[in-house]
């Protein structure tokens, strides 16, 4: 619905006594302040058993013999299962969808059958009444391997003398995508000037502070398999463990409470998850699996890893005429399921040089396989990537020309009065706010104050850099990411909105909360809709037996999706509210309103009759109302936007830091951004969203790295080893916002979540170049590690 | 498996039990006593979530023995709340959205009050350094330097 189809009143963003726009503090903290949270790694049922996997020490091997005698002999052991007996119970599945054309992938069990493909995949596994005697009996395992040569360096793996990792798929190419738009060749011809270079992204991955975990429970007498997980996406889970296990989906209710953090990583379905459930099956008993932090490196999704080539065609007077990339990407042996693992290399093409003016662009990404951990979708996918590649090339270009980065930027990125209008890959931009975020970040950061400083400290021969990056973000996904190619992945949300019987509300919505303020947004939205109280709405998440069907919180699609239709559950409760006090009042609905848990007279602000005392009447003096008058106090709606595939979002960070060119530490100094999500719901949960996805893009650029040896092992999977962003290397982080709603929704609220790790590595990157400059070197390269720097510099 | 008795105080209250010698501190009171708001993130010793008091002075236990708890007076999440003593640091942190998935929270309140016992008045520097072992993946920290610097100058204006 859009603003101008609105026929009643004030819209919930200027309704009195409007929670939105308000930093309300989110219901429900205290559980987690006072350590009473309830995540699945607490969970403990009758008859439970704790699964631990004997897995793969090789990256690529057969599987010659497995010997499970000894362990079953093991104290407290309950069963010992290997890849081929769950089999019976579990069936494989193809990572593919339908829209990526030509994407392909193998058969994937959910535990190895005669072949392992990546070190950690699970082989055998061990049950018992502990997982610390689990993982006793995890080493009575024996399981023989013949070794197979494993691919390992995406730069070769389509080499013809490479081996092919699934034989049957011919070659190691899961996924090529070509784009062309516009005249690259001529533009690249006639620039005055052409820059490239190659960016390295290295590995990493999402490190939850809480682990993977999930307890299955199959109960053979109801028939009914309940999966307590923590996930991003309940009904996901559902359809397909329902699909793999033999069951009807209504035969399995998926359970989430508090998640111990996710950014991605519990988006998607694991083979070893998928063990679980058959395991639960297999021995009628709850089985927990919480993986290890060894697990989790090894086994939850890596992402990045690209190698992107790059050209930028510029001008002398600042015009940009094209980009061109090749993009190339290591997935590890399957393409994950059921989102799949080409979506990120799928989004560098569709995003590179999206912020700005040139229709020339021509692209090319490849998806190899390699015998690694899985890569699929991390918090902000591809974007990282798209926006590194995109705000290298244009500095690079800037510095070729003699221009300002700031300059080149106001003279190339999308006019704010364009839209709406679209991309050179056909993605279609309702209203974006380039230029404005330009300008606040600009005042934010006293950009010329900086530039000075920079300048008199670089004479002192410190070296500061400023580092500009602007990005685009997509957000509230419709079905164009998934559904369109099969995926029985939800792109609406519902949401029921319930008046009880002493007035107070309850609301269910198929959004999940990890974090982000999920409960917090509905509860605002609801209560500002409906006219009550926040502290009257109680909100319930992540139970597929109770919520409304829908797709989860990802993407940056729940306050978008899910709060509109948080908006419009509550705006119809209101009208039947009414409808039943007008006919208690004598009265027209149309002159009543609904203020401060009470129904009023909307000019005098008179309370004509508590929420409480018509529920009283409803639900238990309905003999007083009149006949044929039914009062239906529970409201249900749905939505997904449909004019526009996503709602894109805008924004611009910069970075300001030091690096120490003797030993090539990077201090970080500042950090600013300005972000354009539409509608601010809460102010406070949006910047904490973009400080807490900033700093993630931080790890990327100066820590993070899944550091492989030639033979496909890992050789950092643990915390000591892979560095993640702490307190005391992290810099304080300014935020604001320009405020462009989308016409899609009432609401207008456009997602945040992954805007500040979308830019904040290219930020740093081009700070860091920006303060090298004096020494003449480029790097596009990350983790930007002290080896990197001196390397470049020639001092390692 | 070796076991051996142990009896210790566990926030106020007496406890006495068998443990196996390898069970760690954290794995006997999140399986034994029920104590699950201290968390395990790492099991090596880096991610500060199992953070919890041990006579007095912050400890990880994932990397302490239950067996060397004997005798001593151990303090969780769960006892700090009930006492009271850091309600107007979780008070801070909740007005300050000081915690997003809270899995890292306990350990980062315990490591927080162990600074403000110890030094009244720290620096934003300061905090970040004393904060430096506890692992938050969801906030970026900033609000949580926030939260405790903000506990700081309201304990400085208490009578």
């Amino acid at each position: 619905m859009s603003r101008s189809d609105q026929t009643e009143g004030l819209t919930a963003l200027d309704r009195p006594n409007s929670y939105i726009g308000q930093s309300v503090p989110r219901p429900n903290l205290d559980r987690l302040l006072q350590g009473r949270g309830q995540y699945v790694s607490d969970l403990v049922l009758p008859r439970m058993v704790h699964v631990a996997f004997v897995r793969s020490p090789r990256a690529h091997a057969r599987i010659a013999a497995i010997d499970t005698e000894a362990a079953k002999a093991m104290p407290g052991v309950v069963a010992v299962v290997t890849g081929r007996e769950l089999a019976a119970v579990v069936t494989p599945w193809v990572g593919v969808l339908a829209h990526l054309k030509g994407l392909k992938s193998a058969p994937q069990h959910a535990m190895a059958i005669d072949r392992v493909c990546w070190q950690g995949e699970a082989v055998v596994a061990v049950l018992a009444s502990s997982r610390a005697l689990a993982e006793d009996a995890v080493e009575a395992v024996e399981v023989s391997y013949e070794e197979l040569p494993a691919v390992t360096d995406m730069r070769s793996a389509l080499d013809p003398a490479t081996p092919v990792i699934h034989p049957d798929l011919g070659d190691n190419l899961a996924f090529e995508r070509n784009h062309d738009a516009g005249a690259v060749d001529a533009a690249f011809a006639e620039a005055d000037e052409v820059v490239e270079a190659e960016f390295v992204f290295g590995r990493h991955t999402g490190v939850t502070l809480e682990p993977r975990a999930v307890v299955a429970d199959w109960n053979v007498g109801e028939r009914r398999l309940t999966i307590y997980q923590g996930t991003q996406a309940p009904h996901m889970v559902q359809n397909i463990a329902a699909k793999h296990l033999d069951l009807a989906e209504q035969q399995v209710r998926v359970v989430c409470k508090d998640v111990g953090g996710s950014f991605g990583i519990k988006v998607h379905i694991y083979a070893d998850e998928m063990a679980t459930y058959g395991l639960a099956k297999l021995l009628r008993r709850p089985v927990k699996f919480v993986a290890d932090r060894v697990e989790s490196f090894n086994t939850d999704i890596h992402a990045r890893d690209h190698i992107c080539k790059g050209r930028i065609a510029v001008n002398r007077n600042g015009s940009i005429k094209a980009f061109e990339i090749d993009d190339l990407t290591g997935i590890g042996p399957y393409s994950m399921y059921p989102r799949t693992s080409a979506i990120e290399a799928n989004q560098v093409v569709n995003l590179v040089g999206g912020q700005y003016t040139t229709p020339n662009y021509r692209a090319r990404a490849r998806v190899v396989f390699q015998n690694k951990n899985v890569t699929c979708q991390y918090r902000a996918v591809g974007h990282p990537i798209a926006c590194s590649v995109t705000e290298g090339l244009v500095d690079l270009a800037a510095r070729r020309i003699g221009m300002d980065p700031v300059q080149i930027r106001r003279l190339n990125l999308i006019g704010d009065d364009a839209y709406p209008c679209a991309s050179p890959t056909g993605l279609r931009f309702e209203a974006l706010s380039h230029h404005a975020s330009l300008q606040k970040l600009l005042q934010m950061m006293d950009y010329e104050a900086l530039r000075a400083e920079q300048a008199r400290l670089r004479r002192r021969g410190i070296h500061r850099g400023i580092g500009l990056a602007s990005f685009i973000e997509v957000t509230n996904p419709g079905a164009a990411f998934y559904g369109v190619g099969g995926a029985r992945i939800s792109s609406q949300d519902g949401v029921t909105v319930r008046l009880d019987a002493a007035g107070s509300v309850t609301c269910y919505t198929s959004i999940t909360e990890q974090g982000q303020g999920s409960e917090a947004i509905t509860a605002q939205i609801v209560a500002s809709g409906l006219g009550v109280s926040i502290d009257r709405v109680r909100v319930v998440l992540g139970d597929t037996d109770a919520t409304p069907y829908g797709g989860g919180t990802w993407a940056s699609r729940a306050a978008g999706i899910g709060g509109e239709a948080a908006l419009q559950s509550a705006k119809t409760l209101r009208g039947n509210i009414l409808q039943v006090a007008a006919a208690i009042l004598q009265a027209r609905p149309a002159d009543l309103d609904i203020s401060d848990n009470a129904v009023v007279d909307p000019s005098s602000g008179e309370r004509k009759i508590e929420l409480s005392e018509l529920a009283r009447i409803v639900f238990f003096r309905p003999d007083t109302l009149p006949p044929g008058l039914q009062p239906e106090m529970v409201a249900t709606r749905h939505f997904v936007p449909r004019q526009y595939g996503f709602a894109f979002t805008n924004g611009i960070q910069a970075s300001w830091l030091e690096v120490d060119t003797a030993t090539g530490f990077i201090s970080l100094l500042d950090h600013w951004v300005v972000e354009d999500c539409g509608t601010v719901i809460n102010p406070q949960l949006v910047d904490e969203q973009v400080r807490g996805g900033v700093v993630q893009g931080l790890g990327a650029a100066l820590f993070e790295h899944c550091i492989y040896d030639e033979r496909g092992q890992l050789t950092n999977a643990n915390m000591a080893d892979y560095l993640v962003p702490m307190a005391a290397e992290m810099p304080d982080i300014a935020v604001g916002h320009v405020v462009t709603p989308t016409k899609e929704s009432e609401l207008g609220a456009k997602g945040a979540g992954e805007a500040g790790t979308a830019g904040a590595a290219a930020a740093v990157a081009n700070a860091v170049n920006d303060a090298l400059s004096p020494f003449g070197v480029t790097i596009t390269e990350i983790p930007l590690t002290p080896r990197v720097i001196l390397s470049a510099l020639g001092r390692a | 498996m070796t076991t051996a008795r142990i009896a210790l105080m566990v926030n106020g209250e007496k406890i006495s039990a068998e443990v196996p010698a390898r069970l760690n501190l954290a794995d006997f009171v999140r399986d034994q006593l029920g104590l699950t708001g201290t968390h395990v993130g790492c099991e090596h010793g880096v991610c500060g979530a199992c953070t919890m008091r041990v006579n007095g002075e912050i400890i990880r236990s994932c990397l302490t023995l239950a067996v060397q708890a004997d005798g001593c007076a151990v303090e969780t999440i769960e006892g700090l709340s009930d006492s009271g003593e850091i309600a107007d640091l979780q008070a801070a942190f909740r007005e300050r959205n000081a915690l997003q998935c809270g899995y890292c929270t306990p350990g980062m309140l315990i490591t927080a009050q162990d600074l403000l016992l110890k030094h009244a008045d720290p620096e934003r520097t300061e905090i970040r350094e004393h904060l430096s072992g506890n692992y938050c993946r969801c906030t970026g920290y900033h609000a949580i330097v926030d939260a405790v610097e903000r506990t700081a100058k309201a304990r400085q204006r208490r009578p």
